[in-house]
């Protein structure tokens, strides 16, 4: 039998309300299963939803239709103390940090664990660990507004690790920072998912982005996925637009990193 | 002239005794009934978590209506309630009944202001991580809003100081109504100059500390 996927999404769908009260459907019965241990790239136009669709899969954004299974959980049939505890398995970060400015650096990462009772004993050595992992260690004592864009979203990361969850999603996490920044945080999110095995779910709008990170990407036009493959095959051909687009990234990529080694 | 001031300064200190226990009494009531009813009046708004139209609005009315009333006619129109509650319908303990009612109204209004300037992604990412609404209040808005919070009760305080000279209608005496009996009605001009010193040296001193406090608490 095979596997069942880490993340499954069946026949989501969501709708709102926009004035006039007319209906717009942000997510047409998405269907989607991503595997233990990828690295997902949602790539879409703005608009088309794929942001939404990050946020069904910890419901941030609850969806009005379907289902959102995570590491054999059903989400969609939890009640809210239930979904709260579940959350604490997915990491998530965003392109504006969304940091506590007023908090320091070691008093973020430890907020995910003061919130729950349980993990509060471990907190100070995890949160050492956690700082360790994106190299801020010696930044505990600082406070986001002292620290660059790049390093304000490491402690992002260090934040969403801190309770070991099995997924990290990641809403468009390099849009507000330079390409160095970019490629050095690339790295980081890489070096998560292959040592700690934690499974990725990246929102970008930037090609290169994913072409660089990801396995496999959905292609997410007008609210639906039209079309999802892994960027390592090269054979089948490209339905849209962006997924050919994507694949001459992934083509320029290897040459450039081929012409890097040689 | 230093003689006379000389003479009334037992009737000062009893003055000065008789604001900062208005201001103190309703200054707690402010932060401790106003600043819920502010944290629930920006939680159930629009966009918020616990979003409720009926209670916003029911809220809000609330709020506004208390807020409509001028100072003076409030005192008056609550004199059945401050017996009720203060056992006594005059002096600064009764005053401090309308003076607090007014205080939680003025003060929730502001706190939900305040909480509305923290980023909507903060909020979300402590959703993200399986935050409860309370935790979200205490560990989140609190946090983030703190300076912000600080310099409205600044604002607040400042005011009631002002609001307390009324209170001198229902023999709440204090500073303001030191200068209103001597100085407005007595027509003893170097008396109510020397209260307005007193005062202009209480707003400074408020409004230094509350400066001050709210620098320290910001790290943003």
């Amino acid at each position: 039998m095979m596997k069942p996927p880490l993340i499954e999404l069946r026949h989501v769908g969501k709708t709102f309300t926009v004035a006039h009260g007319d209906a717009f459907h942000a997510l047409r019965d998405v269907s989607l299963r991503i595997e233990q241990g990828a690295v997902f790239g949602l790539v879409g136009k703005s608009g088309a939803g794929k942001s939404t669709l990050l946020r069904t899969i910890n419901l941030l954004e609850r969806p009005d239709r379907g289902s959102v299974t995570v590491d054999g959980r059903e989400l969609t049939a939890l009640g809210k103390r239930e979904l709260r505890a579940a959350r604490q398995n997915i990491g998530m970060i965003f392109q504006q940090f969304n940091l506590l400015q007023n908090a320091s650096v070691f008093d973020n990462v430890a907020f995910p664990l003061r919130l729950h009772a349980a993990r509060a004993a471990q907190g100070t050595a995890r949160v050492h660990e956690c700082l360790a992992l994106v190299g801020l260690s010696h930044k505990a004592h600082s406070y986001p507004a002292q620290l660059s864009g790049g390093q304000q979203q490491r402690v992002a990361i260090a934040r969403a690790l801190a309770s070991r969850p099995a997924v990290l999603l990641c809403d468009e996490p390099t849009s507000a920072l330079d390409p160095d920044t970019t490629r050095a945080l690339l790295d980081t999110l890489r070096h998560i998912n292959r040592e700690l095995g934690v499974t990725i779910v990246i929102v970008s709008h930037s090609l290169p982005v994913l072409g660089a990170i990801c396995d496999r990407v959905a292609v997410i036009e007008d609210g639906a996925v039209v079309e999802q493959f892994a960027l390592n095959d090269t054979a089948s051909p490209r339905k849209t637009a962006l997924g050919r687009e994507l694949a001459w990234h992934r083509r320029e990529q290897a040459t450039w990193e081929e012409a890097l080694h040689a | 002239m230093l003689e006379r001031l000389f003479s009334l300064l037992p009737e000062l200190w009893v003055a000065l005794g008789q604001t900062l226990t208005m201001l103190g009494i309703g200054m707690l009531a402010a932060v401790l009934l106003g600043g819920p009813l502010g944290v629930l009046l920006f939680l159930v708004g629009r966009g918020q978590s616990l979003h409720n139209r009926p209670a916003a609005l029911l809220l809000g009315w609330l709020v506004n209506t208390v807020r409509s009333f001028p100072f003076i006619i409030l005192l008056v129109a609550l004199v059945p309630v401050t017996r009720l509650i203060a056992g006594t319908s005059i002096g600064p303990l009764a005053a401090s009944v309308p003076l607090s009612l007014a205080a939680v109204a003025y003060f929730a209004r502001l706190v939900e202001q305040n909480l509305r300037e923290v980023p909507k992604g903060v909020i979300e990412a402590a959703h993200a991580m399986g935050a409860s609404e309370t935790q979200i209040v205490v560990r989140v808005l609190l946090v983030e809003a703190r300076a912000g919070l600080v310099l409205a009760l600044t604002v607040l305080t400042i005011s009631f100081l002002s609001y307390s000279a009324v209170a001198g209608v229902v023999g709440g005496g204090g500073i303001g109504d030191l200068a209103i009996r001597y100085g407005y009605y007595r027509f003893e001009t170097d008396v109510m100059v020397f209260t307005v010193a007193v005062l202009i040296v209480l707003v400074q001193t408020i409004q230094f500390s509350g400066t001050r406090l709210a620098r320290r608490l910001d790290r943003r």
